[in-house]
């Protein structure tokens, strides 16, 4: 395994860890409106993520930065060429960050639910478009003998892609009410678990679509295996979301969005971004990577940085593993 | 006139709104988690609650601040991909590294800490808490550090050799990109400015409520923490500034001579307080000038020669090819006084305001006053400033928060429109760098977003800010004087409100 292949596992990791951390998060803040029935509810949901929230979103810099010092061609031909879905996604990250610093922070009623309405299309939006992304990096995207993204806005809005963005959605919430099954008390407990039968069921089909698809169009034994795997997760979910198991709901949940990017990562391989219009100009793990010298540097990095990162974000969800409910939010400002 | 676009000129003017916007709360980040940081310091150790007071009041406007400053820099992390694709496949080999060294090292302490700290009142031990702001602390520094060793390669671009197969430029030697001295000086400098910053948002705050005579005690304190560190900051500036510009003479020669408008090189050169030059003509019309100074600037001599933009221009010309190396002269001639006026300002009015409420052992019996009280501005011997003269300098004070934040920006534009027609200083042209497949629509759409939502969050986080510097600091609860003694918090009570929620 030459670096950079390692490189290319660990841009799949600092994926996955994105989508399974601010996964759970973007469905938090979807179900602000799918499942909270008044104020303090939607206050609850907010923060049972209200003090990771952040250090969840780094993982997607993570990734960024990473994939522009492992693979710079990439990085610039993804980020060029996804222009306005990535202009999109930015001010919906922008304006969530803001909305959940800035809401509880005065009390008029308008104010407190423009930033709530805010929440939940922020949160929405991304959801379903780093699906819409990966499901056009999979499929292979117009890429001319330069390099270059050389198609349009709405060559991005295929089926395969558009399907792709409805699993994510589906998934990240499914994930986020299990997540909050897991972390409140109280009513909203019991109708987290409810959302989240119907919520996985949905899921459950739409992913075995888009996986099957995926398994067909670009698929090998290696990514076979992960389909399956993310396919069985899921059901497995459901199944311990249905006996109240929340812990390994939680935990299974979060498996099905592994394997699921494993999936996607082990059909791209040995690209990083194949051309729909010619094979010889895709971007592969070899032409659009760094220099030997930098991925050495960026190894060494990443081997004492990650695990340092794992353990003390792990400690914050330790420190903050209370479950909260309506009672625990107090009314005044802050 | 021409009014076709260069290819460029979009993506240029968006980088410069988004950066400059960003880089109004970063240096005010840096400098308030350190303070805020330094205060609660001061609470654990001394048990005074006003020092608590003063942590929650300067605490809550810092983190309003710094969601400005992190969401904007998401932006940032993007933004050479989307707008510079061409510059990221040329040095993505060098400039990524201290990208993904800021997120996987700064970006990860900062989020995940400052999490811990916001909610952390009543789940954290005080002296854990505590840690937890000081990571902060560190996260921005460190996160500052990397980014400017970043930029500091394309001032000066260092350990790296042209791979021409690959039309790329890679990295040779990280070690020496983050250790150069163009990353030193431009890291001291923008440290220093950014606590130059902190400390006279602090100075102004904590005037506008002593002027009121409100939250005396509180603001007392904060006032004399800002000065010291306005008057530390502000020389460390004017320090670190003096080697900046110097090693900036021999690194870039042209950005130097355009900001003096020095048109041709001479010797004893001069420092002009005001000139006015037509760019087509290469010559100043109108000029107001101290002999030596320029040259002292760059060589620590008051007689050495000091190279102009024409002969600096025909220099570059003869070793990069025909065509005009100048950037915008009136601009780098401004921005450079503007930078250097504001930022000398702010640390001037310091210095005056710890002398003018120096301690009380430097006083008559009869101007000291009591810890509760405001204090007498006392500029000489045995006589407090009169009325009016004392409310102008309050007025003064509270009007220098704004000086550094200004500064700060100019200091940029500076910088980085200097360095034009380069996006890294010999080597790659800035007209080369942009994303040829992403058309103009689609930059002056973001552009136009970008600046859109910006300016409404700009009046958002404004009104928000003033609300709570009125609102003044908050008293103190039972929860606040009795921390949790064992992480996780508090269990007997299961019902217990949080202490802090969104």
């Amino acid at each position: 395994m030459e670096l950079h292949d390692v490189w290319f596992v660990l841009i799949a990791v600092l994926w996955t860890g994105y989508f399974f951390l601010e996964g759970f998060d973007f469905g938090v803040g979807i179900l602000t409106k799918l499942l909270a029935r008044d104020r303090p509810e939607k206050r609850v949901l907010i923060n049972t993520i209200g003090p990771v929230w952040d250090g969840n979103e780094v993982w997607l810099l993570t990734a960024g930065g990473a994939t522009f010092a492992a693979f710079p061609e990439w990085y610039a031909t993804l980020f060029s060429g996804f222009y306005l879905p990535l202009l999109i996604i930015l001010v919906c990250l922008i304006v969530r960050g803001v909305a959940f610093e800035y809401r509880a922070k005065r009390p008029e009623e308008n104010w407190q639910r423009n930033w709530e309405t805010a929440i939940f299309w922020t949160s929405l939006i991304p959801a379903f478009l780093w699906g819409v992304a990966f499901g056009n990096i999979v499929r292979g995207v117009k890429i001319d003998k330069n390099l270059e993204y050389v198609g349009t806005f709405w060559d991005l809005l295929n089926p395969y892609a558009l399907l792709g963005g409805l699993v994510t959605l589906t998934l990240f919430t499914f994930h986020g009410a299990v997540f909050t099954a897991l972390k409140t008390v109280g009513d909203i407990r019991v109708r987290a678990r409810a959302l989240a039968t119907k919520v996985g069921l949905l899921t459950a089909v739409l992913a075995l679509v888009f996986l099957l698809w995926t398994q067909v169009d670009s698929g090998d034994g290696k990514s076979l295996v992960a389909l399956i795997v993310a396919v069985a997760a899921l059901v497995a979910a459901l199944a311990a979301n249905q006996a109240g198991r929340e812990g390994w709901s939680f935990a299974l949940s979060g498996v099905t969005i592994v394997a699921a990017v494993a999936m996607l990562f082990l059909s791209l391989f040995p690209n990083v971004m194949p051309s729909s219009l010619n094979e010889d100009w895709s971007l592969t793990v070899t032409n659009a990577s760094s220099s030997a010298y930098t991925l050495k540097i960026m190894t060494w990095l990443a081997a004492i940085a990650t695990p340092l990162v794992l353990l003390y974000q792990g400690w914050t969800y330790w420190v903050f593993r209370k479950r909260i409910g309506t009672q625990h939010i107090a009314e005044s400002v802050h | 006139m021409n009014l076709a676009l260069a290819p460029e000129t979009l993506a240029r003017w968006q980088f410069g709104i988004t950066t400059v916007y960003h880089f109004l709360f970063v240096p005010l980040t840096i400098s308030l988690a350190a303070l805020t940081a330094g205060l609660q310091t001061a609470w654990v150790r001394t048990e005074k609650e006003k020092y608590l007071r003063a942590t929650k009041f300067w605490g809550k406007l810092f983190l309003i601040n710094i969601a400005m400053g992190v969401v904007t820099g998401i932006v940032q992390e993007f933004q050479f991909g989307m707008n510079w694709s061409d510059y990221s496949r040329f040095v993505g080999d060098i400039f990524g590294a201290p990208l993904a060294f800021e997120a996987l090292i700064a970006f990860f302490f900062e989020s995940t800490f400052i999490g811990l700290w916001i909610f952390g009142w009543d789940k954290l031990p005080k002296k854990i808490h505590l840690a937890c702001i000081w990571m902060v602390s560190i996260g921005t520094i460190l996160s500052a550090y990397f980014i400017l060793a970043a930029n500091s390669w394309m001032q000066h671009p260092v350990g790296y050799k042209i791979n021409k197969a690959k039309g790329r430029a890679e990295l040779t030697d990280f070690w020496h990109v983050l250790t150069q001295n163009t990353a030193l000086a431009q890291a001291f400098h923008t440290l220093s400015a950014s606590f130059l910053t902190g400390g006279a948002f602090m100075v102004g705050i904590a005037a506008f409520h002593l002027f009121r005579k409100k939250h005396v005690s509180v603001m007392k304190s904060s006032l004399r923490l800002g000065l010291v560190t306005v008057v530390i900051a502000g020389m460390l500036t004017a320090i670190s500034g003096d080697t900046l510009g110097k090693v900036m003479f021999k690194q870039q020669p042209m950005k130097m001579a355009a900001a003096e408008a020095l048109w041709d090189g001479q010797d004893s050169a001069p420092f002009s307080i005001f000139a006015y030059g037509d760019v087509s003509k290469g010559h100043n019309t109108v000029e107001l000038s101290v002999p030596g100074i320029l040259s002292f600037l760059a060589d620590d001599d008051f007689n050495s020669y000091v190279p102009g933009i024409n002969d600096t221009n025909k220099a570059e010309q003869q070793k990069y090819g025909p065509g005009d190396y100048r950037p915008n002269i009136p601009v780098a001639f401004w921005a450079f006084r503007w930078m250097i006026g504001f930022g000398m300002a702010s640390f001037a009015i310091g210095i005056l305001g710890l002398w003018l409420t120096r301690k009380k052992f430097m006083l008559p019996q009869h101007l000291r006053v009591g810890d509760d009280e405001v204090p007498h501005l006392v500029l000489f011997r045995n006589k407090a400033l009169s009325p009016k003269l004392g409310r102008l300098y309050w007025l003064v004070a509270i009007w220098t928060l704004g000086f550094p934040l200004i500064a700060n920006s100019w200091g940029w534009i500076f910088t980085e429109m200097g360095r034009q027609p380069w996006v890294v200083y010999g080597v790659l042209q800035t007209r080369h760098a942009v994303s040829p497949g992403v058309s103009q629509a689609e930059v002056l759409t973001s552009m136009i977003t970008f600046t859109a939502l910006y300016a409404v969050l700009a009046v958002v986080e404004v009104k928000l800010m003033v609300k709570y510097v009125k609102a003044g600091p908050p008293e103190l609860t039972e929860a606040d004087l009795n921390p949790p003694t064992k992480i996780g918090g508090d269990t007997r009570d299961a019902d217990k409100p949080m202490a802090f929620s969104y």
